[in-house]
């Protein structure tokens, strides 16, 4: 699993309803309904990816997230998630009203643009960053709201939504989650857990 | 089998008559006696009796859905392409049921059925069958058949309902359910083109007010229009433009009302061809059945009350170009099923083809069905997927 789904995983309570936006083959639905009795759905627009979740017995609905979740109700779920598809939304602000909306509690992962490596690139070389975690160039990237892990922490001071964990971590496979210290210069993900409410 | 088949093919099948002698209510208020139900069945039935597949079919369907009746058959059954060794509906996997819903007329019983009362021919006193009917006999089948629990109900457009109405009413009978280019009721504009087709067959001089086998007449005229309009709303605007665009029969223009565009002469052929092989009251019949559908009704109009019993998880299967029973049907059935906290999978698939989409092939269909019907498998048979 990737390193950002394991550690997500870890933070999932047994027996939750989950909604997964974004949620891609399935992977960490099919994982956390086996071994922690959670059940829920996943959103996704790809169709690979929507007969992979088929293919797992995980529940996948085509939509896409620009539109809302209109079609759950308030509290629908226990906790929401989305991993990597903040960034390409076309309003975060509102997709983090509507996630607190069907759930009290959500987890959010994106790539951190303040990341060191991104920093160096922006400064030294004066042209947008392209790396592990944002490799696509700016006239062709679906990623249009770029922000930093203090940039959202920010974002959810100015909405009265409660942080109750973050961590960040590096975009490959290693699970490597420290930078504790320093999170904004050396996360490459951004990790947030929040809930609803001061 | 005969080696002329595709190797992907069920091959020659024959189909079976199951007599039921018990009588079936109905919701109009009658009873039907007696009826017959002719099916076809495609694989083997396993010894645990839990692989066995439901094929609900849809307004003008019936029970051959696969295969072929003789050596010379032009074209196989109906969803042939979906049915079969290897295929989506794998028949070396599954035991695949499919019948010809009660007011048919590929011999199950129907109007142009005797009437045991009178010894005479139904015609128009054919009892008006509902989807919550068909779903009763298809029960009915199922027990003749040792079949406790389906793997899968399957159904495209009034086939979904069937599917639909399955969950409803036998919740415990059914592990699977796939709804497909369906709606969980008509809207006025379906209900519109409906009527318009019953009109265009019973004011033809022919229909005799539905006696028209005692005047030895087919009422080919009415059944040729209701098949046009019918036609009209099944394929797509692209899908007509593309096949015909505005291409001419001859290279002008006649200044008359013969046939001139392409298209013209499609829909009168496939209007003449629909008169002589299927029957005016069946028609009539199974568009009311369409009308009629309305789970949610019962219910003040709420859906996810109406689906409250279903126990199974739901696929939802939609096509971007069906105006038909448009993608926003589909979801109104997947918002209602979220509201009652059932499991469902919904995608919208990408097709040019209109509300005929779900009987053609098609990669990103065939990807998405196929996974879930191998899921269905693996569940069965203790596999991982």
């Amino acid at each position: 699993m990737r390193a950002d789904l394991e550690l997500i995983y870890d933070w999932v309570p047994d027996n939750a309803r989950i909604l997964d936006l974004g949620c891609g083959d399935g992977t960490l639905l099919a994982a956390l309904a086996r071994h922690k009795n959670v059940t829920g759905y996943g959103l996704e627009i790809d169709a690979d990816g929507i007969a992979a979740c088929l293919g797992k017995g995980v529940n996948v609905l085509e939509q896409n997230l620009d539109d809302g979740l209109g079609n759950f109700v308030d509290d629908a779920c226990d906790l929401v998630i989305m991993t990597q598809a903040l960034q390409a939304l076309r309003r975060p602000d509102t997709m983090l009203d509507e996630m607190l909306r069907v759930a009290p509690e959500c987890i959010i992962a994106f790539p951190n643009f303040a990341y060191w490596k991104h920093r160096l690139h922006l400064t030294f070389r004066g042209r947008m960053p392209v790396s592990r975690s944002l490799p696509h160039a700016w006239y062709d990237t679906p990623n249009i709201h770029l922000s930093t892990f203090q940039d959202f922490a920010g974002l959810c001071r100015d909405k009265g939504v409660t942080i109750v964990d973050e961590a960040v971590g590096s975009a490959d496979h290693e699970g490597h989650w420290t930078s504790r210290l320093w999170p904004n210069l050396f996360g490459e993900t951004a990790i947030f857990r929040v809930r609803r409410g001061r | 089998m005969s080696a002329s088949f595709p190797s992907d093919s069920v091959g020659l099948v024959t189909p079976q008559t199951a007599t039921f002698e018990s009588p079936l209510a109905l919701a109009c208020g009658k009873t039907l006696e007696r009826f017959d139900l002719v099916y076809e069945t495609y694989g083997t039935l396993n010894a645990e009796h839990t692989n066995a597949v439901l094929i609900c079919h849809a307004l003008s369907g019936h029970h051959h859905a696969a295969g072929y009746h003789t050596v010379d058959e032009h074209k196989p059954g109906w969803w042939d392409a979906y049915i079969g060794p290897g295929k989506v509906i794998d028949t070396d996997r599954f035991f695949v049921v499919s019948l010809n819903n009660l007011g048919g007329c590929h011999g199950s019983t129907g109007p142009a059925s005797i009437d045991p009362q009178t010894g005479h021919q139904w015609g128009p006193t054919f009892p008006v069958m509902t989807v919550a009917d068909w779903v009763h006999s298809q029960a009915r089948l199922a027990d003749r058949l040792g079949i406790e629990r389906f793997a899968a109900v399957v159904g495209g457009s009034l086939g979904g309902m069937q599917a639909m109405q399955w969950t409803m009413a036998y919740p415990e009978r059914v592990a699977n359910v796939a709804v497909i280019a369906a709606t969980p009721r008509l809207s006025a504009q379906n209900i519109a083109f409906n009527e318009v087709a019953r009109q265009a067959i019973r004011s033809d001089p022919d229909f005799h007010d539905g006696w028209y086998a005692d005047h030895d007449a087919i009422p080919k005229l009415g059944l040729k229009l209701a098949r046009m309009i019918g036609h009209i709303t099944y394929l797509s605007e692209h899908s007509m433009g593309s096949r015909f665009g505005r291409d001419l029969r001859s290279d002008q223009l006649n200044f008359g009302y013969d046939v001139e565009f392409q298209v013209e002469s499609y829909l009168r052929h496939q209007g003449d061809t629909f008169s002589t092989r299927f029957d005016a009251n069946t028609y009539l019949l199974m568009t009311k059945a369409l009308d009629y559908f309305d789970p949610a009704g019962q219910h003040d109009g709420d859906l996810a009350a109406a689906l409250s019993p279903a126990a199974c998880p739901f696929l939802v299967i939609s096509f971007t170009t069906d105006w038909r029973f448009a993608p926003a049907r589909s979801r109104e059935l997947v918002s209602a099923l979220l509201r009652a906290g059932k499991a469902v999978s919904y995608i919208n698939v990408d097709s040019p083809h209109g509300h005929d989409a779900f009987l053609l092939p098609n990669d990103q269909y065939e990807a998405v069905f196929g996974s879930y019907m191998r899921r269905i498998h693996a569940d069965i048979s203790g596999e991982t997927a």
